[in-house]
């Protein structure tokens, strides 16, 4: 019971999911039964996965030990990118792989700078915010391209499951979040990404290429943000230069209050999934309530430093309980 | 020399203009407990830094068991049966012991590219024995290593090597910042070393725990070897007196 209680207090993401369920209660009562009606909730999850993505994404890179405010940017680049050259021509598979290159390389420039200078991730990825965002307002020419009508929504947005519950990017996102999960906990990369976050010097003298490591997590990174990109874009049905502004410090939000340490090796996939969960359900739940939308922020903010001073204080709890021997 | 598992002939490495080896030509026997000592700055890291790979050797020769070898990276060290406990602890604190003991060397039940499903089960069992075999008693190989104290922190890094079949232990200031009664138990583990047949490296500023459990002390000053002789050929103060 004791080695039970103890093992539950050491899961980083308990004090979100917590937080999660009393919310959801919360909201439940306060619109009158509204917030868990099968409409609002395809509502929900509709567009849970674009933001759910990117968090995976920065939850994972967290863990190897950096940080990336250029998702929110990438996030528009990405589906930019695509809309140009289906302008021009090409079909969408070709859009899409060149699409999910460019992030590829986007996140490749934010790791290689940051390993081969040794310099902060948070101060490359800054930096790269602003350039790509500024190549996606360059490559559109200031007007958003209008996009081919025989687009593959079927397969990224299109409502499927009993009763129209959700839409086809809710089945990428839980593919992608049960991969990434299961590379995280069950792969020997998983291992050395958690390594390699949690103390450096340790990992890199047992043998593991920290910087591939961490290059690699940037690359994933990138990529889910673009590709979460182009599940809204394919949603709206238009690719906005403006789409993911301020995504990077939800997701950042996200991750933490999943449990994810700013300081590396701490961190789970289920937990940034949990994070940007609450995000939404907030969103949502505050306007259902008749609450002052202007609110959002703020109760995100407040969630934030709540769930990172309740996770120390559960972290500390299990370690003061000692079991035998 | 036909027993000398590891010879150094002629090592020589520069740091951006620091002569920190000076030509270090060295044997360590087989089997053997070998106590290197030196002032700070005096080139003993910087030996066992090019023996475990991390640094490499601007001159010189390194030999295994009688053939020369290149030790460009850890993993090249490990590979040859070389392993180091650093000082600063080579376990990652965020991490169970299980996974501390296969960090970088993962049983895998199938891979694609490197990249493969861990054997949980087999590190469970097989972590449980490593430390059992080094006469450590933990609760779980799924504690955290954070949770337990710098004694047995150094103790699941020597059931690491110990399980690795590794031939040479080199322990970096392994009695650093620990209670007697756990420099006790390092001690303990480097005597025991001799009984499992592995050559031990300890380097250590503190005398007494050299002669304690060292068959052999190398004193090393400015880059050089100052004094190498076996322990009852020597005292605590004489090796002070060359260092």
């Amino acid at each position: 019971m004791k080695r039970l209680f103890k093992t539950y207090l050491e899961k980083p993401e308990l004090a979100g999911l917590i937080l999660l369920v009393l919310l959801i209660v919360v909201f439940q009562i306060r619109s009158h039964g509204v917030f868990l009606n099968a409409d609002n909730l395809r509502g929900i999850l509709g567009i849970l996965p674009e933001a759910g993505l990117v968090a995976i994404g920065v939850t994972i890179l967290m863990i190897s030990g950096e940080f990336d405010l250029s998702v929110g940017s990438v996030f528009a680049l990405m589906p930019m990118t695509m809309a140009v050259l289906m302008v021009h021509g090409a079909p969408f598979p070709l859009a899409l792989l060149a699409g999910l290159l460019v992030c590829a390389a986007v996140g490749f420039i934010n790791g290689y700078v940051t390993i081969r200078f040794a310099i902060p991730s948070f101060i490359t990825t800054l930096g790269m915010l602003f350039m790509a965002r500024s190549l996606t307002v360059v490559v559109s020419g200031g007007f958003p391209p209008l996009l081919p009508a025989d687009l593959p929504t079927w397969l990224f947005t299109s409502f499927v499951g009993p009763g129209n519950m959700f839409r086809m990017s809710f089945v990428w996102f839980a593919g992608i979040a049960l991969l990434t999960s299961l590379m995280l906990s069950h792969t020997n990369f998983g291992n050395w990404i958690k390594a390699t976050g949690g103390f450096l010097p340790a990992a890199a003298s047992m043998g593991i290429p920290t910087a591939r490591v961490k290059l690699a997590c940037f690359m994933l990174c990138s990529m889910l943000s673009g590709f979460a990109g182009m599940l809204q874009v394919l949603r709206l049905g238009s690719p906005l230069p403006s789409i993911g502004e301020g995504m990077e410090l939800q997701a950042v939000a996200s991750a933490v209050i999943g449990g994810a340490s700013l300081a590396g090796g701490i961190g789970t996939v289920m937990g940034g999934i949990i994070g940007t969960t609450l995000i939404r359900v907030i969103d949502n739940g505050l306007v259902l309530s008749h609450v002052d939308a202007n609110w959002f922020k703020f109760a995100i903010g407040f969630l934030t430093i709540f769930a990172v001073v309740a996770n120390a204080w559960m972290r500390k709890r299990a370690k003061a309980i000692k079991m035998e021997g | 020399m036909t027993d000398a598992i590891i010879s150094v002939r002629n090592l020589h490495k520069w740091y951006s203009g620091v002569h920190a080896l000076k030509g270090v030509t060295l044997d360590f026997t087989r089997g053997e407990a070998l106590g290197l000592v030196g002032d700070n700055g005096a080139g003993k890291s910087t030996l066992i830094n090019i023996l475990s790979g991390v640094h490499t050797a601007d001159q010189g020769e390194i030999q295994v068991e009688g053939r020369p070898v290149s030790i460009t990276k850890p993993r090249d060290a490990m590979d040859l049966g070389i392993e180091t406990i650093y000082q600063y602890n080579s376990m990652v604190p965020t991490m169970s012991i299980a996974r501390n003991l296969f960090i970088g060397r993962e049983p895998i039940r199938f891979s694609v590219l490197g990249v493969g499903l861990l054997d949980q089960k087999k590190m469970a069992s097989e972590s449980i024995r490593a430390i059992a075999n080094v006469d450590l008693h933990l609760r779980s190989p799924d504690a955290l290593v954070g949770e337990l104290s710098g004694g047995q922190r150094q103790g699941v890094a020597i059931a690491r090597a110990m399980h690795f079949k590794s031939k040479v232990m080199i322990l970096d200031e392994p009695t650093n910042h620990l209670s007697v009664k756990e420099t006790k138990k390092v001690i303990g583990f480097v005597r025991s070393l001799k009984e499992q047949g592995v050559t031990g490296v300890f380097i250590s500023h503190n005398m007494h725990h050299v002669f304690e459990c060292c068959d052999r002390v190398v004193a090393m000053a400015r880059g050089e070897v100052v004094l190498d002789k076996r322990i009852e050929d020597t005292s605590i103060d004489e090796v002070h007196g060359v260092l």
